[in-house]
Formats: structure tokens, sequence, C-alpha cells
């Protein structure tokens, strides 16, 4: 075989790149752009798709010079998304019409509200195993329906096409308006709220409550398989499979095991545990999700703790506050101090997800004193990303009795060494990292070397497992105690501070 | 005393940028300065090269580059390790030898990264730790290709390296690009490391840091007694990847 290698494509949440393995698994290139973040109003984010389109065209043949490779080198690409994000485009001239909503974005907060009430609510938490939130998909689809002018006429004419992230990336690169195939995959598809979460396909009911035309969706298909063949930016290579970046994980940390879990740290945090062959509904604040699906094989399920501010309060203390220039001098600023000096920050940006769930409550910075400098506010910025994790962690130990005796994981964050000793202090668990700390973009190799026989099965890739990290907790039970306590009353007074349910009428500031 | 012309001029027309706040034409630079347009186009163009200045694609107006505002701000170790990190662990699967990341602090070297052997067997994260700058392999590269600090540096540091072989060892590694050794540090155990460059518009640019390997000496060393030539190009090849990306923004 003359095609050594798998290329991936990780359309995240800040950057999207390339990254290319070897049969081994291991990373021979790497090439990576961001793309603009959009707030046009409080509790909005946006993202150009179009944008984001350009850098897959750059960081493809980027990554291929870097390695000194040809596309023909190239034996499949995967591809691992941001979840949610919601694009809308025209089948015809190809073009995004609208922004994209991102996953962050909090502005169908009254739609959902709405849909709660109703009769339908129930009937949403039965057949997808969500219960309804902004978080997901289809309220952002619907409002594109309601704001763009003519859009639901046109998406009835099946003029216009809906997808997520990898959906608008597959359609590009098979041909966009000509011949371009228009697919999601089946953990994509389990975050818009549209899908059976058992039989993995949409479910009419379930359009028909929020009035979705069923021409405007893409075909669900299982994780690892040809979906088509590139005819730019790899040209000649096939699409062997695509992954919501979380599930991509899991799967790039080979999880394959009932109670196998890992913890992703990028914009927000996602923790997922390999739930197997059963979807089980949580008391605790979990989500249920779809893990993978292999073709011809029975799907395997997820539990899910989301976490969505964990990086982006890093962002934001760089871009807003302009504290630091770069993300990583987070970690240089919060060693000039010992510890967070007494200061707290929740933050409920987009109000609190798991296991909280709480629409109304936004972000907090407490216990200020004038003692209090801008390093302690950087430890208490990445304190709140530990103590998060404690909380789903926690979820997770209740709803399926399993205690984690460790945590994987993986993302951009965990270049943070103070980060990741400071999530083994809270949880009293070690932290281990994995040579490849990319996982997602690995996870979305995997699929794709599966689908193309690259790979023969899973047991070759549990093989390739390689540790390249590890810290051990080493904070005393009192002081541990003493900040969950603090952490605790922190959290208590976001809750609640959205009081008028007009989206427009945000808290001032 | 004589003043150097071309540096003058040069300076005069940082100043020019420095003090306009939009973007200049070439023709009004000329006419502000009273030089004619080819003598400020040379300046121009060189102080381009070496990032002090900018060209606007569109209009091709000059401003002031990053280049200038950057000067004499260090490069934040942190910011390293996470430029590092996916090249490192490459490094590392594709050697099977654990990875260093060591940048000058003092008269010292520290580790800001550090990879695991990725043999599965138990091990100790060395963030942190210090090495000997003119012992080590971290060390000889930073001294070879950081302009903070000088090899008499490292003796008054107390290093106990007769004189003459330590300049010839950074003599070496200058030349080489990347400096090797055995069994100092620990025993059995030989360190291969290159440097990571930042390219501040200067063709070879200043050395920020060194990427290493360290492994049991007969798999870093051939027969001859030196290091293996895959490794050798394995190692500067991720450490110039590193170095490329410290030019995008930070
Ligand atoms: N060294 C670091 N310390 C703290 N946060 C970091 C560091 N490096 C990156 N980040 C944060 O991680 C996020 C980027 O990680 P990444 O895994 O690429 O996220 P995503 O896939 O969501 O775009 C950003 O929010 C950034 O602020
Ligand atoms: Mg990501």
């Amino acid at each position: 075989m003359s095609a050594s290698y798998v290329a991936s494509i990780d359309q995240g949440t800040t950057s999207t790149r390339c990254l290319l393995f070897d049969h081994a698994g291991r990373m021979v290139s790497v090439a990576q752009h961001e793309h603009h973040q959009h707030y046009p109003r409080p509790g909005w984010a946006e993202h150009d798709a179009a944008e984001i389109w350009a850098n897959t065209l750059r960081v493809l043949p980027e990554a291929l010079a870097l390695a000194g490779l040809q596309p023909s080198d190239v034996a499949a690409v995967g591809i691992a998304n941001q979840r949610e994000t919601t694009v809308v485009w025209d089948r015809a001239t190809g073009r995004p019409v609208a922004p994209a909503i991102t996953w962050q974005d909090t502005r169908t907060a009254d739609l959902v509200a709405e849909l709660g009430r109703s009769a339908a609510a129930p009937l949403f938490e039965e057949v997808c195993g969500l219960t309804p939130a902004g978080y997901f998909a289809a309220p952002r689809l619907r409002w594109l329906l309601d704001h763009v002018p003519g859009l639901q006429r046109r998406a009835r004419l099946g003029e216009v096409a809906f997808g997520t992230m990898e959906s608008w990336l597959i359609w590009n690169l098979t041909g966009g308006p000509d011949g371009g195939v228009h697919v999601t995959d089946v953990t994509n598809a389990s975050r818009t709220m549209l899908m059976d979460i058992h039989t993995l396909q949409w479910d009419q009911r379930l359009l028909d409550a929020l009035d979705v035309p069923a021409a405007m969706l893409p075909e669900i298909r299982p994780n690892a398989q040809v979906y088509g063949t590139c005819t730019v930016g790899l040209p000649g290579v096939v699409i062997g499979g695509a992954f919501g970046d979380q599930q991509a994980a899991l799967f790039g940390q080979t999880c394959f095991d009932e109670g196998e879990a890992k913890c992703t740290y990028g914009t927000g945090a996602f923790l997922l545990m390999n739930t197997g062959a059963s979807v089980t509904p949580s008391t605790h604040g979990l989500l249920s999700t779809v893990a993978y699906a292999l073709e011809g094989e029975q799907p395997v399920y997820a539990t899910e703790g989301s976490i969505a501010v964990a990086g982006a309060l890093v962002q934001w203390f760089r871009d807003s506050l302009e504290m630091i220039s770069s993300a990583p001098e987070i970690e240089t600023l919060a060693r000039r101090v010992e510890d967070n000096g007494g200061c707290y920050i929740v933050p409920a940006f987009a109000g609190l997800f798991a296991p909280r769930w709480q629409a109304d409550a936004r972000g907090v910075v407490v216990g200020l004193t004038s003692y209090v400098t801008r390093g302690h506010l950087a430890r208490a910025v990445l304190e709140a990303t530990a103590w998060q994790t404690c909380e789903v962690v926690e979820a997770v130990d209740l709803d399926t009795s399993l205690t984690l005796s460790r945590l994987r994981v993986d993302g951009g964050m965990t270049a943070n060494h103070l980060l990741m000793q400071t999530v083994a202090d809270v949880l009293d668990v070690p932290v281990e990292r994995p040579l490849v700390a990319e996982s997602v973009s690995l996870g979305a190799a995997y699929a794709a070397g599966l689908a193309v026989g690259f790979w023969p099965d899973l047991d070759v890739l549990r093989g390739t497992w390689r540790r390249a990290a590890l810290w051990e907790p080493s904070m005393s039970p009192v002081v541990r105690r003493r900040e969950r306590a603090a952490w605790d009353r922190a959290v208590q007074r976001t809750l609640h501070w959205v009081v008028d349910e007009d989206p427009d009428a945000a808290p001032p500031g | 005393m004589a003043t150097i012309q071309s540096i003058e001029r040069a300076a005069a027309v940082l100043h020019v940028l420095g003090a306009v706040h939009e973007p200049v034409a070439l023709g009004e630079l000329s006419r502000l300065l009273d030089l004619p347009k080819p003598t400020v186009h040379g300046i121009v163009r060189t102080l381009c090269e070496v990032g002090f200045v900018t060209q606007e694609p569109d209009t091709g107006r000059y401003a002031l580059g990053s280049g200038l505002a950057t000067l004499g701000e260090g490069l934040d170790p942190h910011l390293l390790r996470s430029r590092a990190v996916n090249w490192a662990d490459g490094l590392a699967a594709r050697t099977g030898m654990e990875v260093e990341l060591g940048v000058l602090t003092g008269r010292t070297v520290e580790l800001v990264h550090h990879v695991f052997r990725p043999d599965g067997s138990p091990q100790r994260l060395r963030v942190g730790e210090l090495q000997p700058l003119a012992t080590s392999a971290l060390g000889l590269v930073l001294l070879a290709f950081s302009p903070a600090v000088s090899a008499s540096a490292a003796r008054e540091a107390g290093d106990p390296t007769p004189r003459v072989s330590l300049a010839r060892a950074v003599q070496l590694a200058r030349r080489q690009g990347w400096a090797c050794v055995d069994s100092t540090l620990r025993p059995g155990v030989a360190t291969l490391a290159a440097p990571l460059r930042r390219h501040l518009g200067h063709r070879l640019g200043v050395g920020v840091g060194a990427l290493g390997v360290s492994g049991p000496r007969d798999r870093v060393l051939g027969p001859s007694g030196e290091p293996r030539d895959d490794l050798v190009t394995q190692v500067v090849a991720a450490a110039h990847a590193v170095s490329s990306t410290l030019q995008e923004r930070l």
C-alpha cells in the first residue's frame, strides 16, 4: 500500500487543524489556523462558515508540506468538529445564508423554555434522550428558519441545506454545489434533538414539533464509512469518517469498553464515559449521547458531563480583560502567587451546564479584597475548570456507581501543567495525558483508517495508547474541603441572575 | 565621531512611521525625509525583511512592524510549551525516547516540558528540573544559539569544564545545529538536542529554547560514538517545526 498516512481535520471552536498520522498512530505533521469569534450581542456567539472553509483549505496543504507528503500518500481523511454549531447554506451557490450560530450561543433560551412547557417536551426526552435545551442544534435551526427571510419556504423546497460543521466541510470537500455529499454522522446527529437515539434516524414527530423540513437535513451515517471522495483540499482522497469532537476524543483515547472515560479540555470541557450498548438516563444532570456506531454493528452509548466554559474563560481573560497576551501565559501569571488569595470565578457565561443546567445563571467573580492581584485572578480562572470537572465527576459517580480511579485527559488546555495538577488535586485521583494530546484528531483519523482497512480493528487501536504525562494528587484533605466549600458558595451566587425572559434585556454590564 | 549614514537614515524612517498614525506611501516618505525614492525604498525593504516595518498588501503603504514592539520581550516559557506539545509528542512517539524542552533560567537550563518515554513504564514528570549549561545537550545548544548567555557566564556559574573544551563544544554545536552529550547527567543516558529559534525577520533567528531526546546511549549513539543520523534528522526537524510555529501571531 503506497498511502501510508491518515489525515484528520479537527474543526474546533477556536481553530481548524489538520494532523497526519502514520500506521502506529504517531503524529507526523500538524497545521492550524484560528478563526474569528463574533459576539454581536450579549449571549450571541457566531462563526463565519466561509472563513472556516477557507482555513480548512489552508491547513490541508500546509500539513502535507510540513511532512513532505502528497495527497496520494494519504489513505483517507476523517473529520471531527465542534458540535451543535449550526450552519444553513444555499445548495446552488454554496454560500451560508447567515452566520453560523455556535454551541455557546444562548439566543434560543425563550424558544426552548416554550418548548419545555409544550406537550411535545416528554416526546423529546423519550425519543432523542435529551431534555430540550438551547445547547442543541435544532433550536438554532428553528431560530434561523424564523429570522432569515424566506428560509422556511426555501428549506421546504430543498434549496438550502442544514448541517453542523462536519456536514458543511464534507459537502464542500466533495464538490460543494457540484455534487457535494450531504451527510452527518450519528454522534453529531445525536446532538440536534431531532434523532431517535435508538434507531439512529431522524424522527418525523420531532421534526414536526419544531417544523423543520426534512428536505434540508443531511443523511445520517455511521462514524467509520467512506462518505465520498475529496475534489479539493485533498483531491482524490476518500473521506472515511466523521465524529463530533468529544466522541472523537473518546474514540481517540481508545475508551472502547464500558466504564472507560476521558475529559477533553478545550473551549469547554467534556467528560464522556462509555456506557456500552445501553442508553443510561441520568438523574444527576448528565446527557445520554451516542459514543460511536460502526457499520453493521450495534451503537455504543456514552454519558456526558458538559462544561460550557473552560478554555473560553482563559480566552476571555486574554481578549476581553487583556490581562495576558496569549492563553498559555495564564500559567506564568498564576505561578507568581501561591494560591487564589480568596478569589473565585464561576464562568456561567451561558448559564451553568452540567450537572446543574441553570439557564438563568450568570458568571461571578467573588471574594475580592484589595489583596487580590492579577495572579490570584489567573489562579481562579484555572481553578474554575478544575472544580467544574470535580462536579461532573461526582455526577458520574452517582449516576453510574462507577468511581473513576484515574482521569484520562486531552485537548489544548492539557499543555497547562498547573491546571492539570489542580485537577488531580481537587479530584484526588491521578490525571494522565496520552502521547497524542490531540485525541480529537486521532479519533477522527482512527475512524477514517478503519473505514479503508488502514487499521484492522479496535484491538489494534487500543494497543497504540501511550502515557505522555502523569500528575499525582498532592492537596491535603483539609484544604480540598475548604476550597470546595468556597467554590460551592460562589456557585450559589450565580443562580437566578437573569430575571427577564427577554434575551435582549441582558443584565447590566 | 563619524555616524553610519544608512543606520541614521533607517532610524529616521522609523521615527517618521512612528510619528504618523497611518500607513505612509513611499513617495510621501521620500518627501518627508528629503531623500530620493530609490534610497528610501532600499531602506524600507530591508526594514521589512527584519520585521521592523510592514507593507500593507492592498495599498503598498508602510507602517511600523510588530517586530519592534516585541523587541526586548522574552518568549513566555509556557507559550513555548504549548506551541511545542504536538511536535514533542510526535518526536517521543517516533523515537521511542523521552523528550525534554529547556529554556534559559539565570545561568542554568530549566525544563519547561517533558514527555514520557512511550513504553508504559512508571515515570515522573521532570518539569522544573535544572540542568547545568556546560555539561548538558540542552545547555550547549542554548550557549550556541541564545544571545542571552555566553560561555563565560557558564563558567562563572561554576561549571568545571575547561574553557577550551567548552568553547570547542559550543562552536561545534553552532556549526552542526545540534549538540549531543553522553552520560553527563545520568550514567548510560545520552541526550541529543537542537535549538528552538524565533525568527524576527533575521534569517537564522534567536535561540529561545532547546528540544531534545534522551535515551540509552546505545540507542542514541551509533557504533562510531556519534549520534545516529536518523535521530539527528528527527530532532532537528521537530525543533524546526516548533520554531516555525513561533513565527505566527502569538
Ligand atoms: N496553556 C494553556 N493554558 C490555558 N488555556 C489554554 C492553554 N492553551 C490553550 N488554552 C485554551 O484552550 C482552548 C483551545 O484548545 P482547543 O483544544 O484547541 O479547543 P477547541 O477545540 O475548543 O477550539 C482555548 O480556549 C485556549 O484559551
Ligand atoms: Mg477541539
